[in-house]
This record gives C-alpha cells, sequence and structure tokens, in this order.
C-alpha cells in the first residue's frame, strides 16, 4: 500500500483556517469522529485537487488516526485521487451498456484528441480524463460527466466539442443540473458544504475558465454561511426531449385545476443549522456487544 | 395482460415535485399521521404483511428484517439508507432522488418510527452529484416545514438525516461494506453474524436498505395492505422500476407490477427492440445475475419466477442486447467490471477475477485456447461459493451463465480467432489495470 503523501508533484500544501473550520464542522456532524474522513477527503480535494499530504495530515489529527490509515482509506475509493486533478474531471462511462452505445469510442476518441489516458492530465492543466463503471445513467448511453454533471448521448464528434468549449470558456448545460463549476468546487458539495465560496480552493492562476465563468455568471451562489444546506437556486434542467417523452410515457397524475407551471417555484429554503451530533448518543463501550468486539478487531487489522 | 402502474413515480411528470410545495400539493408526507397513530410494532407487522421485498437486490422480505430490531436494549437504533447504487445497469434510485426526494424523506420518517429510531445516514453514491444537491435542498425544506427534526408535527417523533457522499467504490453497495465505509473505513464486507441489525453502525442495531424500499413504505402505510397486494404476485407484491437500458429504442425506468414480463415491459415502454433487432441475450438485474436469453422473455419478473428461470431478480436492471452483440465481449467487459470493484478482502475474488479477465483479453484478442473454455468453468467454480461476499458470486454469472447459452460462441473465437460473422465488435475493451503498473501475466505457458 503506497502512501498517497509520496505521490503529490504539486507544491507543498498547506491548510488554509477556512478548510479547518469546516473539516471541523465536518466532524462534528457524526456521533464518531472516524465516520467523518470521506467527506474530509473530499474537503482535502476541495482545497488541493488530491489527497495532499497536509490533507492526509489534517485528516488523521481530526479523526485520531494515523496517516497510514487515512492513506488506507484514500487509496480504496476511485474518487480520491493520488496526483492533482486539471481544472475539470471528465468521466466516461464504458461499462456494456454504454459500451454498445458507442462509450468506449467515445473515451478512446477523447483519449487520443487530450493525449493523455486513465486517470491522465492535460499539460496546459485544464482536465483531467477517466474512464469510469457504470454511471447510473444508463438510460442515456453513452454518457460523459464533466465534474460529475452527466451529458447523456454522446458521440466521439459531440464529446470533444463538449471538451473544446468548456477549454474555450463556456459553460454548456448538462443533461440535468448546472453547468460544471471545476471539480474543486465540486468537492466542496461532496463534503456536504453546499457550493463553494467564489475563489476558495483554486490555486491562484490566472485564466481558470471556472473563475472567468463565475465572474460573468451569478448563478452560481454563495453560502451565507455555515453548513451547506445553502439554498440552491440552480434550477433542473431535464431536457425537453425528454420530459416530452415522458409525458406521452405516461398518465400524469396532476390533479385538475392544478398546473405545476403556475405554481410558485425557486425559492429555497434558508440556510439552517445542520444536525451535528446525536445527544442521547453515548460512544459503544469496547466489549460491551457483539460489533464492539467487531470494531476492536478492525482498529488492530487496520492500525 | 399486465398494466404499468403509477406509484413511485407518480410524480415524475410534475415539475416541481422536487420541492415541498410540489410534493405537498401532490399529496405528499400525508402517511406521517397515519404512521404515527400505531405503534412500531404494528407498522413494521403492515410491512411484513404488504410483503415488501427488499428492492436492492437481494429480495429479503423487509418487514422480517425489520423485525431482528431488537428493541428496548437502551441503545441507539440506526437507519442506513443504501443510496450506493453501482449494479451496472441500475439507474432507478438516481431518477427517484432526483425527481422526488422527498418520498425518500418520508419512507425514512416512517420507517424510523417502525425501527424507534432517531437518526438516519442516507449514504449517497459520490458521483450522484445532482441527486444529491436534489436531496440536500429537500432535507433543508423538510427540517424547515418540520418533517424532519425534533417533535415532528407535535407527534414527538424525532428523526434526524444526514447525507454522506461516498467517494467511488462498488463493494459499498454491500451492507456490511458499506457501514465500515460509513464508519470512514476501508469499504469491506464484514463476516455475519452478528448482523447490522444486531451490531451495524458503530456496533448498535442498524437497519440497511434500498431507496427504493424505503420509498415504498409511505404507499403501503398510505393506502393499506390490500390495496398494495392488487400489485405484483402472491410472494412479490408491489409496484416495481424496471431500469430497461441497451438495445431498446426508449431506454429508462418504468414501473410496473412484479410479475410483468419483459416482454411486455420493452414492448410496451421501450417500444421495442432498437431497430427491430432481435433479442439474444439479456440480464434480468444487473450484470450480477446471471444471463437469460430471448427465449426467457416470457418469464414474469418477480423474484421467485426468475429465480426458476435460473437467474435472479436483483436490481430489475434489464440491460437487453440483441443478435449482433458479442456476448463474449460482455462477459468481459464485466469480468474487468469485478476485477476493478473486488475489494481484495478474499482470495479467490481478488486473484480470479484477475485471471478471467486475461482469459478474456486472449481469447477476444484472437489467441483462446479450446482448453481456455474449460479454465474459464474452473476458475468461475473456485470463485462462486467460495469467496467472502456475494460479489465473486456476481462476478462468475456473466460467465457461467454465457458459456451456458452462448457456448458456440465461445467455439467459434478459439476456432476462427475471430467473431462469428453478423455480429460486431464494439471496439476494444478499456484495460482498467493499465494505470496500476501491474503487468501482463501470461497463463499456463
Amino acid at each position: 500500500m503506497s502512501d498517497p503523501s509520496t505521490n503529490g508533484s504539486g507544491p507543498a500544501e498547506t491548510i488554509p483556517a477556512e478548510i479547518r473550520a469546516k473539516a471541523e464542522e465536518i466532524v462534528g456532524r457524526y456521533p464518531v469522529k472516524r465516520s467523518a474522513l470521506l467527506p474530509l477527503l473530499h474537503l482535502v480535494q476541495h482545497a488541493h485537487g488530491y489527497v495532499s499530504d497536509a490533507g492526509v495530515r489534517l485528516c488523521a489529527e481530526l479523526c485520531d488516526l494515523t496517516k497510514a490509515e487515512v492513506g488506507a482509506v484514500a487509496t480504496f475509493y476511485s474518487m480520491y485521487k493520488r496526483a492533482p486533478m486539471g481544472e475539470h474531471l471528465v468521466s466516461v462511462c464504458t461499462n456494456f451498456a454504454c459500451h454498445v452505445r458507442g462509450g468506449t469510442a467515445v473515451y478512446r476518441h477523447l483519449s487520443d484528441k487530450l493525449g493523455v489516458g486513465h486517470n491522465g492530465t492535460t499539460e496546459d492543466g485544464q482536465f483531467t480524463l477517466e474512464h469510469a463503471e457504470c454511471l447510473g445513467n444508463c438510460e442515456g448511453a453513452p454518457v460523459v460527466t464533466v465534474d460529475y454533471l452527466n451529458y447523456e448521448g454522446q458521440t466521439p464528434a459531440s464529446a470533444a466539442d463538449l471538451v473544446d468549449r468548456i477549454a474555450a470558456g463556456e459553460r454548456p448545460a448538462p443533461t440535468r443540473g448546472f453547468p460544471p463549476e471545476g471539480i474543486r468546487a465540486v468537492q466542496h458539495r461532496l463534503a456536504a458544504l453546499g457550493p463553494a465560496p467564489e475563489g476558495e480552493g483554486v490555486v491562484a492562476e490566472a485564466g481558470h475558465a471556472s473563475d472567468q465563468a463565475r465572474a460573468t455568471d451569478g448563478a452560481v451562489p454563495v453560502p451565507e454561511s455555515g453548513p451547506g444546506l445553502a439554498p440552491v437556486t440552480v434550477e433542473p434542467t431535464f431536457s425537453e426531449g425528454q420530459e416530452a417523452e415522458r409525458a406521452r410515457a405516461r398518465e400524469a397524475v396532476r390533479e385538475a385545476g392544478q398546473d405545476p407551471h403556475e405554481v410558485e417555484s425557486g425559492a429555497g429554503p434558508q440556510a439552517r443549522e445542520f444536525p451535528t451530533t446525536d445527544p442521547d448518543w453515548e460512544p459503544p463501550e469496547p466489549g460491551a456487544s457483539a460489533g464492539g468486539d467487531a470494531d476492536q478487531e478492525h482498529e488492530e487489522g487496520t492500525s | 395482460m399486465t398494466e404499468p402502474v403509477s406509484v413511485l413515480t407518480q410524480r415524475y411528470d410534475v415539475p416541481d415535485a422536487h420541492t415541498l410545495a410540489g410534493y405537498e400539493r401532490t399529496g405528499g408526507y400525508q402517511s406521517l399521521a397515519l404512521a404515527f397513530d400505531q405503534a412500531p410494532t404494528d407498522l413494521v407487522q403492515q410491512v411484513k404483511d404488504a410483503g415488501l421485498r427488499g428492492r436492492g437486490g437481494a429480495g429479503f422480505p423487509t418487514g422480517v428484517k425489520w423485525g431482528f430490531t431488537p428493541r428496548g436494549a437502551g441503545k441507539p437504533t440506526y437507519l442506513v439508507v443504501n443510496a450506493d447504487e453501482g449494479e451496472p445497469g441500475t439507474f432507478k434510485d438516481r431518477e427517484l432522488m432526483e425527481r422526488d426526494p422527498h418520498q425518500l424523506l418520508e419512507g425514512i420518517v416512517v420507517a424510523c418510527h417502525a425501527l424507534e429510531s432517531e437518526r438516519a445516514f442516507i449514504y449517497l453514491r459520490g458521483e450522484y452529484l445532482w441527486p444529491g444537491i436534489r436531496l440536500e435542498h429537500a432535507i433543508a425544506e423538510a427540517y424547515e416545514a418540520g418533517y424532519l427534526g425534533k417533535d415532528i408535527k407535535g407527534s414527538g417523533i424525532n428523526v434526524d438525516v444526514t447525507l454522506h457522499y461516498a467517494a467511488g467504490a462498488y463493494i459499498c453497495g454491500e451492507e456490511t461494506a458499506l457501514l465500515d465505509s460509513l464508519e470512514g473505513r476501508r469499504g469491506q464486507p464484514r463476516l455475519r453474524p452478528p448482523f447490522p441489525a444486531q451490531a451495524g453502525v458503530y456496533g448498535m442495531p442498524t437497519q440497511v436498505n434500498n431507496v427504493e424500499t424505503i420509498a415504498n413504505v409511505p404507499h403501503i402505510v398510505q393506502h393499506g395492505v390490500e390495496w398494495y397486494r392488487t400489485m405484483g404476485t402472491e410472494k412479490s407484491p408491489g409496484p416495481k422500476l424496471f431500469c430497461v437500458s441497451g438495445e431498446v429504442n426508449r431506454p429508462g425506468n418504468y414501473e410496473w407490477p412484479l410479475g410483468a414480463t419483459a416482454r411486455e415491459i420493452v414492448e410496451v415502454s421501450c417500444q421495442g427492440m432498437l431497430d427491430g433487432r432481435t433479442l439474444r441475450f439479456w440480464t434480468p438485474g444487473g450484470s450480477s445475475t446471471p444471463l437469460l436469453t430471448g427465449d426467457h422473455a416470457d418469464t414474469p419478473m418477480d423474484f421467485d419466477a426468475i429465480a426458476e428461470a435460473g437467474s435472479l431478480l436483483g436490481t430489475a436492471a434489464m440491460q437487453m442486447f440483441s443478435d449482433r452483440t458479442s456476448v463474449v465481449e460482455a462477459a468481459r467487459n464485466w469480468t474487468k467490471f469485478y476485477e476493478h470493484e473486488s475489494c481484495g478482502k478474499c482470495t479467490p475474488c481478488r486473484e480470479g477475477t484477475f485471471w478471467l479477465s486475461q482469459i478474456y483479453d486472449r481469447l477476444l484478442e484472437g489467441r483462446g485456447r479450446r482448453e481456455d473454455l474449460d479454465l474459464l468453468d474452473e476458475i468461475c467454480d473456485n470463485i462462486f461459493g467460495r469467496s467472502f461476499c456475494a460479489l465473486g458470486d456476481g462476478a462468475v454469472s456473466p460467465i457461467k451463465s454465457s458459456l451456458a447459452h452462448f457456448r458456440e460462441e465461445y467455439e467459434h473465437l478459439v476456432e476462427h480467432g475471430r467473431l462469428p460473422e453478423g455480429i460486431e465488435s464494439h471496439t476494444d475493451a478499456v484495460d482498467h489495470n493499465s494505470g496500476h503498473g501491474r503487468p501482463e501475466q501470461l497463463v499456463g505457458t
């Protein structure tokens, strides 16, 4: 098992104070600290674009683990990267339902176009490419995701065009959701912290497409404060064709006289305090139950 | 002739169903009052009587599973919703969470009352960003409106929900691996017993249920057992989301009663096979379930009938493939998937999938040998039933079943070094381990 701390090619990262504060907040969400490890690693990738040595140290400190234990977890999951990702992560599904509709051909074409292989990052730092296992969007095969936002029904040509447009600073809309805002901003969301504040976790370099896009497009909201449940103001964008097909395919259940289009929509809820700890919960005593025993064994196994 | 139903999907055409306003307007959260009037054990009995079977793949009766939860032990009980949808071909939970997240939350509240649990985790697949955003939004709205949190609608019942994004590991769909992952560990399955109902997350009593399973619960409470049993079969009652993909005209999630046939679903909902092609092979429940052939298209899609036909209903992920598609290519693709996703805990699965993958490369690159077919079979026998969890059994399903039904394609490959006439290759497979620096290994030379 190699330690991810030895893999980074980036500069020696540090943990900014605001990232540490968010990390502590994530730990407070769970009855047992270690449960916060997966979201914490997403937060580390938000800060540094990969599982950095400084990030591993932070996780170890906050979860009372050794660096080796954190490294063992980080290397198990495919979403944690051991080298800095580019600004956008492009994933192409090559599992069989996508494959028969051309998923692998799309992947090969993008790989040739970008000049990188699986988990490779382009020299200009704009894209990391990966081929992914079933992305759970087989009805839209073949599917490509950019920063985990899905573009359905791709061909080699359309996927190349998609990448070109993003490289040119455009923000093409995915089949559902909002235009990609950069993988680091998305990592903030995957830590269940909501949209990333502007500029946070972005390396201070000129020419980041997402920075330019943000400057001209106020659609990406900035959370007021606190843990993440900031309103999502971006409206859904299920494709028209998809909606129309569904409408034809199914009997609508709308009640008479209530046109959903007239219903006020949009106004999201106010940011609220997320329930952090379970007040009645007490840590299990070692050996108090069969599960406690199993837990002990685990600790020994991973130490 | 079975007809499609509209229970779980009843709001899929309501554009604002994902908002609290849209959900309440269309009858949402109405099961809560009915549920809170009942004793928790009565609710469990109701779910048992309804015959709801787990929708995550195993088909275990949910009410029976809930009945294993110890009560009054003075420990907290947890509900963990398994939203780690990763089975190839499955996309039902994704769409449900995107279009109707409150339906899941309503189910969570009812289930928590039945289990006397005050804390639920939604373990969501990390790649599911948009479903996650929809869920976060819904959770925030539900707290605001008092459907979650302390003293829900004056009932004295408390339920807190935590959304937990995972990080990309198929094995975490296995419930004990999921629990390890939720505890911040590598997602590797645990030895059972103890079962999660006794000692799950943090060693506490835990129920792990699939998204679709939980979403069924409010409907049972609201409309009753008798109504629920009007759909489906005696032993597999209720509605089911069928995820149809592959070579059909209109892939998608379609809701039918359990017991509908693949032919009905494909003809009526999907408007037939793509360009009028002929169905050759298909998975009834994702790539981990043994392949069926075109001759099985009239088998009722319920847990028992599909099992009788030699496969499993699994997640009801119907991937349909035509006579232009190579079953050996399909088996290689999925074998590489399992090779990549094997968690490494047990030897038969970790090593077996690795060797199987090499044999498939050889076969499809025209270097196959006659004895390779027996070798495939033998390796499968050494994985099936001998691995730590069901991933190993799933890994050999497409291989064993394709060898049984389509041996002639394998033999043609060995004999001629290429696919039979009329079957097109869909370009080379991608080698998942190319980035891992593992050297190619020669088998038996």
